[in-house]
């Protein structure tokens, strides 16, 4: 779809600091003057200053968009330097929106930024997103990526949207005036638990460096009103393979934010659609018997005898363990026949939340005498040992 | 008809690593049920307990996505790439 936002253009014109720092934009005849000023009275939403929103904040600081909000409300942790290249080492421990508008200032004092240090909520969502032109979603959770869907819809505003996974990314502009939203594409979430997070799943540095310069790409020419806009197409990236393919993405005239029959028509519990709806209920970690680090460690200091079960995968081995026996979660059904339900056995990953479900699959099969280690190996390195690194 | 259907990458897990596989069939359903035949486990994360395909998993033959042509009923033909693409919301 071709290209139509229109912003007002600025009557005061570009410095002659401004004019030199954007001489390489002032030349092409696609941005020229008229698109540069148009930049500088842009107004871009950034949701999210992690994976994404590195390169979206570096780039259009950097591209004169004259007004940025960002949002977001956590603290740099080592975990986020492998990719979140806005950050320094030393900003770890530092709230996110600090360390974020000090290196986009530094970039470009020329930039108005606002700053949203909170969690975007059904309650604020309206009132912070009203005051930009287009919005750029650069969150991690589905809750929130319906929350700024449905919000962008109900203002009427553009959502840049990208997100990934691993070495796999996505990308479109969903809520363009005529075009589909997110619930056109993806009517629901999957129940929590299906789907890994990067937290579980992990990512490649440099993928969120890629989607992240598309969003901000696509949201420059949204800006400029040039070019054809990510708007009814998917774009899927695989990393590994290199390769991008494109699906159509059409309206669904049965969507019920923005088709022929609206049902959602304000802001809902965005935590209640994407979790207690779930076809898969977490019904399961309710009666899952656990046991402590301290606990496991008095035990195995005393002599107990104590199998270990380790169920994450043998990479995560090689990074760190507890000496215990590694079978991956996938191969626990089929492998059961390794584990002697005589002994007492400890199941552990790395939070706690894989062992879990081992666990409950092992007392499906018979095992009585089976715990999971609560936190995993995490919380050991918490609360036993510090040597053993978390990651 | 031979046709390629491409595996993302969160599931890659459950189709034997594989990016792609190559069945023989005559419509999408045909497809993918040659697909959950060889993969079982693939099955929970393609189809909801009532039989429906997920609605966070999306499903194109070549770029169309089948909601918008006869679901399941789609026809495939000789050379045809099915796509399975789940929603995915990573970002930091």
């Amino acid at each position: 779809m071709a290209a139509k936002t229109e912003i007002p253009t600025a009557q005061p014109a570009l410095s002659k600091e401004e004019v030199l720092r954007y001489s390489r934009h002032l030349i092409m005849p696609e941005v020229g003057m008229e698109g540069q000023l148009k930049l500088k009275q842009a107004r871009v939403l950034l949701i999210g200053t992690g994976g994404l929103g590195a390169p979206l904040g570096l780039y259009l600081t950097a591209a004169g968009v004259g007004r940025i909000g960002l949002v977001d409300f956590d603290k740099v942790d080592f975990t986020n330097l492998q990719r979140q290249v806005t950050f320094s080492t030393s900003d770890v421990g530092r709230p996110k929106i600090e360390a974020a508008v000090e290196r986009l200032s530094g970039l470009n004092p020329e930039i108005q930024i606002e700053t949203y240090e909170t969690r975007l909520t059904s309650e604020n969502a309206l009132d912070i997103l009203r005051e930009y032109d287009v919005v750029v979603d650069g969150t991690d959770n589905f809750p929130t990526r319906y929350l700024v869907n449905d919000a962008c819809m109900l203002l009427g505003k553009p959502n840049v949207y990208g997100s990934i996974f691993r070495f796999e990314g996505q990308a479109t502009i969903f809520g363009y005036p005529g075009g589909p939203c997110y619930r056109c594409l993806y009517p629901e979430p999957p129940p929590p638990g299906l789907v890994p997070s990067c937290a579980e799943g992990g990512v490649l540095g440099v993928l969120p460096g890629i989607v992240g310069a598309i969003q901000a790409m696509e949201t420059i020419k949204l800006i400029l009103g040039k070019g054809e806009l990510l708007v009814g197409r998917l774009l899927q990236f695989d990393a590994l393979a290199m390769r991008f393919r494109e699906f159509k993405l059409r309206k669904d005239p049965a969507c019920p934010l923005c088709g022929e029959k609206r049902t959602v028509t304000r802001l809902i519990d965005y935590a209640e659609f994407c979790g207690i709806r779930g076809e898969e209920a977490p019904t399961t970690t309710v009666n899952i018997p656990e046991i402590t680090p301290r606990e496991l460690k008095t035990r195995l200091d005393r002599g107990d005898d104590l199998f270990i079960l380790d169920v994450r995968e043998p990479h995560e081995y090689q990074i760190c363990n507890l000496g215990g026996y590694l079978i991956p979660l996938g191969e626990v059904p089929k492998r059961v026949s390794e584990l002697d339900s005589s002994r007492e056995i400890v199941a552990h990953c790395r939070s706690g939340k894989r062992s879990a479900d081992a666990v409950e699959f092992l007392q499906k099969a018979g095992f009585r005498k089976i715990w999971n280690l609560k936190g995993g190996i995490l919380a050991w390195s918490d609360e036993v040992d510090p040597r053993v690194p978390k990651y | 008809m031979a046709v390629k259907v491409i595996i993302p990458t969160p599931l890659r897990q459950y189709a034997g690593k594989q990016e792609s596989v190559a069945v023989d069939a005559a419509s999408v359903g045909e497809a993918l049920a040659a697909l959950t035949s060889k993969y079982a486990e693939l099955q929970k994360h393609l189809y909801a307990d009532d039989g429906r395909l997920r609605s966070f998993v999306n499903v194109y033959v070549n770029d169309e996505d089948i909601r918008f042509l006869e679901r399941e009923k789609t026809s495939v033909r000789e050379g045809d790439t099915i796509s399975i693409v789940p929603s995915i919301a990573g970002g930091r």
